[in-house]
């Protein structure tokens, strides 16, 4: 089934938050931010933006009703800065204008006096100073210091990960309105439409029930939306709430990437110990998150950072300790992979480093440590239907990866200005929200007296299909058409008490609610069926919109059951209630079994590095990849090579680059550069891997949104193998990402002996 | 201009279609600027290319799909454009569905509105002039809102290009596309095509003017690069009517100033044709490859007889407060014999003739090394045959 949304997408009528209709008196807002990362606010003049024209009213922290914070896992971050700043572009004030234009205008005229006090903005210089978030953690399993002895190598090094910018194309934005009774209705691009209204009400000193959220659709969330969309909401909501007319905020660009967090830069230190034969016995890592001026989702970013620390491999003996570092930075946030990039990154980069000082190839190392069933991660889980190997060895058979390696061989020995480089990036992630309490969901549905259905859910359509495949479940379950179904906007008075749109858990947790509901409908209906044709509940079934008996049609069609059913007052709505079982975890012991299952793949890169220019092309990346059984491929496949391509950004040409006083210089598209249509490998192939999918899994289809970025992983060190087979002087070093001025700077390095090829 | 709604009819079209078969949108918020290019591709002239489709839509940026979905979409419409008319193609476009049938009469009504919109005097007033406005629009954009200004890039006779004896002439006004179209470029530089994807993209390619590049100052703008190592002279109109000659590389004075005063403006540079024994070569490295401002970039042109250098300009770019002539390094060339310790010394007078910065396109280490690989760079593309002499370049360092 095609996306149901793809028809209004290439025709331009989608719906998003700048396409709801303007009401007449609506106001606009726009943000005032602080102009240093760090520092003491003295004065504010705000008396000649006042008087502009067409300036309304200008909101700070004074006005706020309610509470001057919006921290959703710490309250440790207000809406509007107080007496000190902590991030270049936190807010300040809010502007409110007849319009955006004179509100941008008014802006210019803000006069800011602050005291610039000393800014931090790496977070080892952080934990040296003791700025954390919140004290460190530490997983482990068996004991590394009692086994470094025992191994044949032990290698320490660093591995460094930088930063990334969602660059959703939508930018953040929310309008809101004053209903009656002081009720506040916020359309928001958000994936959280729940935290929107928590925070809403909050600031604003008033009930949960005053406030609803409604989201129809993001252009594009990647994490970016799921915190760090409620600022601007709560304050359209509180302009909305204080002059009794709608606001709407939406930001530009520069100011989207100036305010808002991004993925944490990661500094880690590292220690890998091997067995003769190439068994990794044990790995001591440890991890400095860079969270930026306030904690926003970095705990739970941390905590899966130490979740995925040893990626699909079996380590018998680990030590993962995180530090949450406070910095100067906007407060980083989640960004697909959710902390998992970084961890895997480091234990990539152990590998790598032991297989460069070992002279053989990385994937030695990987595939003798790869997870199977009945091994046990540092966290406690225990692997069950573990498919590390057999994505691996089908990606292996199937790509013909000892040709490929002879033919790379082959070609880097005749080419003396080019260079091509492979990598294998093997991928296991854990499907489940890592706090166990926020894996529940809760569906709507109405069966409408006509036949047709309605169906809310607490999913946020982002672009990755959920809406798509909540109509497959409601429309599978009651065996009627895709057409007789609408799924409804994202709705907090609907829906309650939702978890944000996240963790790629959206599609399950929300899918197994629907199904709940339907089920309890499909039961009654079948109770309606059973008394028309006079036969038991078990001999009735529903199918291709007809009541079935004893696998005969009953000549009643869906339309006449439903209709005899509203008739009879059966009740058509139902409500559909999910929280994942077997999932625990115990933060005091850091052990458990946080996830539902895992997502495993197996990817194969290629990439030709120019060697002249210090320039590279991917030719291939080829993935075999665990879906189990997917319920929609061209959803799925989409979510693979756009996973896939937004982790190589990361991985090679995305760099967020601050100066020393935490000012983003990357801070526009001309700076700050995501993949192009060339940029992509020149070939992505996508094979699943024949399994028999999961129970836990909504109809066995395995969850798919942010297992794919860390193929990207490879990326760099398939570049970082290319610029070795030109330079065998080049020291490798694990610092993303790997730029074209870091490929050419790696080819030179300590070029004063003849150049082998050239 | 046309927008998707005036795209739109009942049916999808084969465009839009081919979209939602394929996956090509998933948040949908990008989704219509690929429509629109790749439909507007499906209106030009001559046989479809899935390289030509792809370059159609380059300019557009999506974070959900990673493109492959988007290139499927492509390759769709380019077999289908195969079967296109090319007598009639507006005809067939509106048969197959791909435009509405208004499309017939767009012609006339661009006639019609050029005679309306004409204003035969517009250089000559005193309003503040802006090209294409790919750059200016981006960097000022509240600015330009409240300000007047006068748009001349479509100015037709400041887009023409012609050649007069042996000196090519080019109007201010014309666009990179506008030299990618033109017979004479493309016979100048055989090369053309692949030197001017890297620079913008294909919309910028259409809006942005050569002396809006010019005049813009960015010492890494390029095609200042381009026309700098091609010694163009600008011919440059002054407010009581005269006009006075000045060679391009004394055109820029400091950061972002050049010799131009106010109320003057660049009407046009020439430079003098190329010869068979002419070589002429672009290079360019940025963080992506295309839709991108270099970190540095260079071009080259030089006439070579019998191994021997008799003309030679150097150009260089982001290694300098302005857009750079590498004038001694030109020096030292001349009259040397085209050989591997002749460019290996020359790099060494390079060197000592930049001064770059770091910044968010680069460290000073890198755009210096970078520079001198793009240098050899420009003789390894030009010289190919002489491929074993230049692994001592390499050596030297």
């Amino acid at each position: 089934m095609k996306n149901i949304d793809s028809k209004g997408h290439v025709r331009g009528e989608s719906i998003y938050l700048d396409d709801i209709p303007v009401q007449i008196g609506t106001l606009h807002g726009e943000i005032f931010d602080a102009p240093c990362a760090h520092g003491k606010i003295k004065n504010v003049d705000y008396s000649q933006a006042e008087q502009f024209p067409g300036v309304v009213r200008i909101i700070t922290f004074k006005d706020i009703p309610g509470e001057n914070q919006i921290g959703g896992i710490i309250p440790d971050e207000p809406l509007f800065a107080e007496d000190e700043v902590h991030f270049w572009g936190m807010p300040v004030a809010l502007i409110i204008a007849t319009s955006e234009f004179i509100a941008r205008q008014a802006k210019k005229l803000i006069k800011i006096d602050i005291e610039e006090l000393d800014c931090i903005v790496d977070p080892k210089e952080a934990r040296e100073k003791g700025s954390l978030i919140f004290p460190p953690r530490t997983f482990k399993i068996g004991d590394v210091d009692s086994v470094w002895e025992a191994c044949e190598h032990v290698f320490e090094g660093e591995a460094d990960s930088e930063g990334q910018e969602h660059l959703y194309i939508e930018t953040q934005g929310a309008y809101a309105f004053q209903m009656e009774n002081g009720n506040i209705r916020i359309a928001s691009s958000t994936q959280g439409p729940t935290a929107v209204q928590r925070t809403a009400a909050r600031v604003l000193g008033v009930g949960m029930h005053k406030i609803e959220v409604d989201v129809t659709r993001l252009g594009g969330g990647f994490g970016g939306k799921e915190d760090q969309a409620t600022s601007w909401a709560v304050m359209a909501a509180l302009g909305a709430h204080l002059l009794k007319r709608p606001v709407k905020i939406v930001l530009h660009r520069m100011d989207d990437m100036c305010m808002t967090g991004k993925r944490h830069p990661y500094r880690s230190d590292f220690k890998i110990g091997l067995s003769k034969d190439f068994k990794i016995k044990a790995y001591q890592v440890t991890f400095h998150q860079n969270a930026g001026a306030a904690a926003d989702l970095s705990p739970a970013v941390m905590e899966r950072t130490l979740f995925h620390a040893t990626n699909s491999y079996h380590i018998p003996n680990v030590t993962a300790t995180a530090y949450s570092c406070k910095t100067h930075l906007p407060p980083n946030t989640a960004f697909r992979g959710f902390g998992g990039p970084q961890g895997m990154f480091v234990i990539e980069s152990a590998i790598a480093k032991a297989a460069h000082e070992l002279g053989i190839d990385a994937s030695r190392i990987q595939e003798r440590n790869l997870l199977k069933d009945g091994d046990e991660l540092p966290y406690g889980q225990v692997m069950e239907h573990a498919l590390a190997r057999k994505t691996w060895a089908t990606a292996h058979k199937k790509f013909q990866l000892e040709a490929k390696r002879t033919d790379i061989a082959d070609f880097n020995q005749k080419n003396k200005y080019i260079k091509k480089g492979l990598a294998i990036q093997p991928v296991c992630f854990g499907i489940s929200f890592t706090n166990t309490s926020m894996n529940n969901a809760r569906a709507l549905v109405h069966i409408y007296s006509d036949g047709s259905v309605g169906v809310s859910t607490g999913a946020v359509e982002m672009g990755q299909g959920v809406n798509t495949k909540m109509l497959q479940v409601a429309a599978n379950a009651f065996s009627i058409a895709p057409e007789k179904v609408k799924l409804e906007t994202t709705n907090t008075t609907r829906v309650a008490n939702t978890s944000p749109s996240a963790a790629s858990a959206t599609a399950d947790l929300n899918g197994k609610a629907l199904q709940i509901a339907c089920d309890k409908l499909l039961t009654r209906l079948k109770e309606t069926a059973a008394n028309m044709v006079g036969a038991e509940v078990s001999s009735i079934e529903l199918q291709d919109e007809q009541v079935y008996c004893n696998n005969k049609p009953a000549g009643i069609k869906w339309e006449k059951l439903i209709q005899t059913a509203f008739l009879e007052r059966v009740c058509l709505t139902e409500n559909g209630h999910y929280a994942t079982p077997v999932i625990h975890f115990d933060k005091t012991k850091e052990k458990g079994h946080p996830f539902a299952y895992h997502v495993y793949g197996t990817a194969i890169l290629v990439v030709t590095v120019d060697c002249i220019r210090g320039i590279y092309t991917f030719d291939s990346v080829e993935i075999v990849h665990d879906f189990g059984k997917s319920m929609n491929e061209t959803i799925d496949l989409g979510q693979i090579e756009g996973g896939l391509v937004q982790g190589m950004g990361w991985m090679t040409m995305e760099e967020l680059k601050y100066n020393s006083n935490g000012k983003l210089l990357s801070n526009a598209l001309s700076t700050y550069k995501i993949p192009d249509i060339y940029s992509v490998p020149k070939e992505i192939k996508v094979e699943a891997l024949e399994t028999e999918g999961h129970e836990m899994a909504i109809r066995k289809s395995k969850a798919v949104g942010e297992p794919p970025l860390m193929y990207g992983l490879g990326a760099y060190f398939a570049i970082q193998n290319a610029v070795k087979a030109f330079n065998p002087n080049y020291q490798p070093k694990y610092h993303a990402p790997f730029t074209p001025e870091k490929v050419l700077l790696g080819l030179y390095e300590k070029v004063n002996v003849s150049v082998s090829g050239i | 201009m046309v927008t998707i709604e005036g795209l739109n009819m009942e049916q999808l079209t084969p465009v839009q279609q081919a979209f939602v078969d394929t996956g090509g949108t998933q948040c949908g918020f990008c989704t219509v600027g690929f429509i629109m290019s790749l439909s507007g591709y499906c209106l030009s002239a001559g046989s479809a290319t899935l390289e030509e489709g792809i370059s159609a839509i380059d300019g557009n940026i999506c974070r959900c799909t990673g493109y492959k979905s988007i290139e499927r979409a492509t390759g769709i419409i380019v077999s289908k454009l195969s079967r296109k008319d090319d007598k009639h193609p507006i005809d067939w476009l509106i048969r197959e569905g791909f435009i509405p049938g208004y499309f017939a009469g767009i012609p006339e009504r661009l006639i019609a509105l050029q005679v309306a919109s004409q204003n035969p005097n517009g250089r000559a007033d005193r309003l503040p002039k802006v090209g294409g406005g790919t750059d200016v629009y981006v960097q000022r954009p509240d600015d330009l809102v409240t300000s007047d200004i006068h748009p001349f890039f479509d100015l037709t006779d400041l887009k023409s290009i012609f050649l007069d004896k042996n000196i090519c002439y080019v109007g201010a006004g014309a666009t990179a596309t506008d030299l990618l179209e033109s017979d004479v470029f493309n016979s100048m530089f055989p090369n053309l095509r692949k030197h001017l994807k890297l620079i913008s993209s294909t919309q910028i390619r259409n809006m942005g003017t050569i002396a809006g590049n010019l005049v813009n100052a960015s010492p890494i703008g390029d095609l200042t690069a381009f026309f700098l190592a091609l010694n163009a002279t600008l011919t440059i109109n002054k407010p009581t009517g005269e006009v006075r000659k000045l060679p391009l590389k004394e055109f820029y004075l400091a950061y972002r100033k050049v010799d131009l005063k106010e109320n003057e403006a660049v009407e046009m540079l020439e430079f003098h044709l190329p010869d068979e024994n002419t070589f002429f070569n672009f290079e360019k490295v940025s963080k992506r490859t295309y839709l991108d401002i270099a970190s540095v970039n260079t071009a080259i042109r030089l006439a070579v007889i019998n191994d021997n250098i008799e003309v030679i300009d150097v150009s260089a770019g982001g290694v300098f407060a302005t857009p750079l002539y590498l004038e001694k390094t030109c020096a030292f060339l001349k009259g040397k014999q085209l050989s591997s310790e002749s460019v290996s010394a020359a790099a060494e007078i390079l060197d000592s003739e930049i001064s770059p910065i770091s910044d968010i396109r680069g460290s000073k280490e890198y755009k210096r090394l970078l520079l001198r690989q793009l240098f050899f760079a420009h003789f390894i593309e030009l010289f190919p045959q002489k491929n074993l002499k230049w692994r001592r370049l390499y050596e030297k360092y």
